[in-house]
C-alpha cells in the first residue's frame, strides 16, 4: 500500500480510475502521492479504444464520416468538417459559397455549445454539485435543438459531404438560429459574472497547472490550452480554410497560462465565436450546397496523400489520409487534440495537490472517445 | 381518577400550545398511573421515573428522524430548485414520500464488506458515528422548560460527545482498507480537528458573557428586548455576529458540508470514507451526518440566535418550541443554499482559513466580548467591541489574506 520514497517519504500509490466521477471517461492516471502532494502522475489511456483508425481502412470514403461523429462527440460536426476538409484537399474539391458558411455557421455553434458544455464540466470538477452544469446544459440544449432542425440528430449529426454539406438549411431555420445567438450573450455575462466573481473558484483555478509558452510549443498543444499560455495561434488564422478570412474576428490569448487561463480563454472564445456568427448569418449566399462534380457512390479520390486540419474546439484536429487510389482510404490516420493535449499532464500536475489534478484535468477539455479512438 | 378525566385533559392541552409539549408528557405518566389503578396497584415511582425517561427519548428520536427524513427530501428539493430541475416527485404528493422508498431500497441492498476489510470496525464505524450524533440533541433546550438534560456543563458535554463522529470517521476509512477511504479520513482527522478549535472558542466566548456552561442559561441569558423591540440575541452584538458567522462556518466544516465536503470530496475520492459502505450501514452514515448537522447547528441556535426566544415581543403569541424549529429550519436552508452555490475549497486552503484567519479571529472575538462585557453592554460597550474585532478582521485581511485572486488583475491579448 506504501512504498518508501528514496527520500525516506512514505508515498501512497493511487489508481485513480478507470472508473471515476470526474476523469471525463474511462481514463486512468497512476497517482503517487506524497501525503495529498503529487509526485508522480502516469496517464493511462486506450479503454475506449474502438479500433476507428483500422475501421475506416475497410469502409468507403464516404463510409466512415458517420465514425468521425464519435469521436468528440460533444462536438461532432467539427470533426466531420475535419474529414471532410481532408478529403477535399486530397481529390482537390471545390466547396460551394454557401456550404462554406454553412459549415462556419454550424462549426462556430459547436464550439459555443463545447465551451459552454466545459464552462459546467470545470465546475463539477471543482465540487459545485453540478449547479453550474445544469444551467450550461440547459443553453448547450438549445444549441442542440438546433442541430436537430437541420441534422436530424442531436449529436451524431453527420452532415458534412465532400464537398459541402448533407443537406441544407431548413426554413426558418437562420432566423432562429440568429434569434438564440442574440439572447445567448445575455447568459454568458451572468455566468461568467457568477464564476469569475467567486473567491473559492479564482483561489482554485490561479495559479494552478502552469504551462509556459514554450513548453506548450514543445509539447504540441494545440487549441485553447496553447492559447492560454500566450502563444497566438490559431489554424482559423493561420491556415485560413472555409471563408474564415472573410470574417472579421480576433484570437484571444492569455499571459500566464494557468487553468485561470484556460477558463477564461473559452469565455473569450465564444464571445468571438458570436461574432463569426453575426457576421455569417448576415453574409451567407444563395446557391448551392453540395458540389455536383463529387460522386457519391464510387468515389476514389486520386493517388496521394493529404493532411487537412480545422481549428476544433478542443485544439487542432487534422485527419492524415493517404489514397491509393481505390475506393477505400489506404490510411488514416488522425491528430486528436485532446491526446496530444493530454501528455503534458503531468508537468502541469507534479507538485500539486490530488485535487488539483481534477481540474487541471478539466481545464484540458478531454473527451475520451477523441483520446482512445 | 378515571379514563374520561384523561380525555378531558386533552382539549385543554391543546388551548396552550407554549406548554402542550410539557403537559402532553405528563399525561401520559397518569395515563400509566391510571392503567396501574386498572389493575389495582400504585405504580412505584422508579416505573414512572422509567416512563419519563423513555418519552423523553422516544420523542427526541422520533422528531430528529422525521426531520431527517424531511430534510433528506428538502435538501434534494432545494438543491434541484437552485440548478434548474425538478427534484423527487415521483413517490406521494411533492415527492414527501421520498424518505420511504430511500429507506426501503437502503434495507433491501446487498451489504457489502470489502474481502480485505477489518470486519469488526467496518460494522461498528456506523454505530460509533450515530450514537454521538443521537446523544447531542438531548442536551438542547427545544422549548421554556423543554430540556431532556438540563446538564450545568451541557455545552462542554455536546463537544466532548460530538468529537466521537471524528473517531468513526477514521474507523471507517481505517477498516475498509481502500486508498480513497483512507484519504478520506485523513482529510477528515485534519478539517473536524481544525475547525473544532474556532468551534470551541466561539462557544468559550458566548459561555464567558452568560457566565454559564448550561444551554438554557445561555438562552435565557438572551430573553428580553432592548428599547423594547430589539432582542438581546447575542448575534446583534459585534462580538456575537463575529462568533456566530466563525461557529457556522465551523459548524459547515464538522458536518462535512458543502464547501467542506472534502472527507467525501466527490471529484476526487469517489465517496472519501464512505466509498466502501453500502446498504444500511451507509444509511446509518446519512443519518448520523444529518442528526448531527441539525445538533450543531441547534446548538448555533442557542448559542447566538436566542434559542427558543421570539425574535420581536408581538410574536410571543407563537409558542416557544416553534421558534426554535423555525430557526433551525432557516439555518438547514442556507446550508443546502450554500451548497448549491459554492465549489469546494482545496484542503490547504481549508486549513489556512481555519489556522490563520478563523482560529486568531476567534480570539479576536473573545477580548472583544470580554471588553463588551466590563463597559457596561452599553452602546459604549458596543462601539468598543466593534473596533475590537474590526482591527483584527482588517489586519489579518491585509496581512495574510490580501485578495491575489481575482479576475481583474488578468491581462488578456487580442490578435487580428
Amino acid at each position: 500500500m506504501t512504498e518508501a520514497d528514496g527520500a525516506g517519504a512514505q508515498t501512497l500509490d493511487v489508481s485513480l480510475g478507470p472508473q471515476h466521477p470526474s476523469t471525463h471517461g474511462v481514463f486512468r492516471m497512476n497517482v503517487r502521492m506524497d501525503g495529498e502532494t503529487v509526485v508522480k502522475l502516469q496517464p493511462v489511456f486506450g479503454y475506449l479504444h474502438r479500433n476507428h483508425e483500422k475501421l475506416a481502412e475497410g469502409k468507403s470514403w464516404l463510409g466512415s464520416m458517420p465514425f468521425t461523429d464519435r469521436l468528440d462527440y460533444i462536438c461532432p460536426i467539427t470533426n466531420n468538417w475535419g474529414y471532410a476538409l481532408a478529403v477535399e484537399k486530397l481529390a482537390g474539391i471545390e466547396v460551394p459559397d454557401r456550404a462554406e458558411y454553412i459549415r462556419v455557421i454550424v462549426g462556430e455553434m459547436t464550439r459555443i455549445q463545447n465551451h459552454t458544455a466545459f464552462l459546467g464540466f470545470i465546475l463539477g470538477d471543482m465540487g459545485a454539485w453540478g449547479s453550474a452544469l445544469m444551467y450550461a446544459f440547459r443553453e448547450r440544449e438549445k444549441i442542440l435543438d438546433l442541430f436537430e432542425g437541420l441534422t436530424g440528430a442531436r449529436m451524431m449529426a453527420n452532415y458534412m459531404r465532400f464537398g459541402g454539406v448533407r443537406c441544407d438549411l431548413p426554413a426558418g431555420w437562420l432566423e432562429k438560429a440568429r434569434a438564440y445567438i442574440e439572447t445567448y450573450p445575455a447568459f454568458l455575462d451572468e455566468m461568467e459574472k457568477f464564476l469569475t466573481g467567486n473567491e473559492i473558484l479564482l483561489s482554485r483555478l490561479q495559479g494552478v497547472g502552469v504551462m509556459s509558452a514554450e513548453r506548450a510549443i514543445n509539447g504540441g498543444l494545440s487549441g485553447p490550452v496553447l492559447r492560454a499560455s500566450g502563444v497566438d495561434y490559431d489554424i482559423r488564422k493561420v491556415d485560413g480554410y472555409g471563408v474564415y478570412p472573410r470574417l472579421k474576428f480576433r484570437v484571444p490569448r492569455g499571459t500566464v497560462g494557468d487553468c485561470f487561463d484556460r477558463f477564461m480563454l473559452r469565455i473569450l472564445e465564444i464571445r468571438e465565436s458570436i461574432q463569426i456568427l453575426q457576421q455569417a448569418f448576415a453574409q451567407i449566399p444563395q446557391g448551392p450546397i453540395l458540389n455536383p462534380a463529387v460522386k457519391t457512390r464510387g468515389f476514389k479520390p486520386p493517388v496521394g496523400e493529404a493532411y487537412g486540419r480545422i481549428e476544433g474546439p478542443k485544439g487542432e484536429l487534422g485527419f492524415h489520409l493517404v489514397s491509393d487510389g481505390g475506393e477505400k482510404p489506404y490510411r488514416y490516420h488522425i491528430r486528436p487534440p485532446s491526446l496530444i493535449n493530454l501528455t503534458l499532464l503531468e508537468e502541469m500536475c507534479v507538485g500539486t495537490k490530488i485535487a488539483d489534478v481534477m481540474v487541471i484535468l478539466g481545464s484540458i477539455d478531454i473527451v475520451l472517445g477523441e483520446v482512445d479512438r | 381518577m378515571n379514563f374520561i378525566d384523561l380525555l378531558k385533559r386533552i382539549p385543554e392541552i391543546c388551548k396552550t400550545p407554549e406548554t402542550l409539549p410539557l403537559e402532553g408528557k405528563k399525561l401520559i405518566l397518569d395515563f400509566v398511573t391510571w392503567l396501574g389503578s386498572l389493575v389495582g396497584i400504585a405504580v412505584p415511582p422508579w416505573v414512572l421515573t422509567l416512563v419519563n425517561i423513555l418519552v423523553v427519548i422516544v420523542a427526541i428520536i422520533a422528531v430528529f428522524l422525521i426531520m431527517f427524513a424531511l430534510m433528506s427530501v428538502w435538501e434534494r428539493k432545494i438543491l434541484a430548485r437552485a440548478q434548474n430541475r425538478y427534484g423527487p416527485n415521483r413517490v406521494g404528493p411533492w415527492g414527501l414520500f421520498q424518505p420511504v422508498a430511500d429507506g426501503i431500497k437502503m434495507l433491501t441492498k446487498e451489504d457489502i464488506v470489502p474481502r480485505n476489510a477489518d470486519k469488526v470496525v467496518h460494522f461498528i464505524a456506523p454505530i460509533v458515528m450515530l450514537v454521538p450524533a443521537l446523544i447531542l440533541p438531548v442536551l438542547l433546550p427545544y422549548g421554556r422548560g423543554m430540556v431532556a438534560i438540563d446538564l450545568s456543563v451541557g455545552i462542554l458535554f455536546f463537544f466532548a460527545v460530538g468529537a466521537g463522529s471524528e473517531v468513526a470517521i477514521f474507523l471507517a476509512g481505517w477498516s475498509s482498507r481502500n486508498k480513497y477511504s483512507i484519504l478520506g479520513a485523513m482529510r477528515a482527522i485534519a478539517q473536524m480537528i481544525s475547525y473544532e478549535l474556532p468551534l470551541v472558542m466561539s462557544a468559550v466566548i458566548v459561555a464567558l458573557v452568560a457566565g454559564t456552561l448550561s444551554p438554557t442559561g445561555i438562552v435565557e441569558a438572551q430573553g428580553g428586548y432592548q428599547f423594547g423591540f430589539f432582542p438581546n440575541w447575542f448575534v446583534f452584538t459585534p462580538w456575537g455576529f463575529v462568533a456566530c458567522v466563525l461557529f457556522y462556518f465551523s459548524a459547515l466544516a464538522e458536518s462535512n458540508r458543502s464547501p467542506f465536503d472534502l472527507p467525501e470530496g466527490e471529484s476526487e475520492l469517489v465517496a472519501g470514507h464512505l466509498t466502501e459502505y453500502s446498504g444500511f450501514k451507509y444509511a446509518l452514515f446519512f443519518m448520523a451526518e444529518y442528526v448531527g448537522m441539525f445538533a450543531i447547528n441547534g446548538l448555533l441556535v442557542t448559542l447566538f440566535l436566542g434559542g427558543y426566544q421570539a425574535p420581536l415581543p408581538f410574536l410571543t403569541f407563537i409558542p416557544s418550541w416553534c421558534w426554535f424549529f423555525i430557526k433551525l429550519a432557516f439555518l438547514a436552508f442556507s446550508l443546502v443554499w450554500v451548497r448549491a452555490t459554492m465549489p469546494r475549497f482545496r484542503i490547504d486552503q481549508m486549513m489556512q482559513f481555519a489556522w490563520k484567519f478563523m482560529l486568531p479571529m476567534s480570539f479576536a472575538a473573545l477580548f472583544s466580548a470580554a471588553a463588551w462585557h466590563y463597559a457596561g453592554r452599553g452602546l459604549l460597550g458596543w462601539g468598543i467591541s466593534a473596533v475590537l474585532v474590526a482591527i483584527p478582521y482588517f489586519a489579518l485581511g491585509y496581512f495574510c489574506f490580501t485578495r491575489h485572486h481575482s479576475a481583474d488583475n488578468r491581462r488578456y491579448l487580442f490578435s487580428e
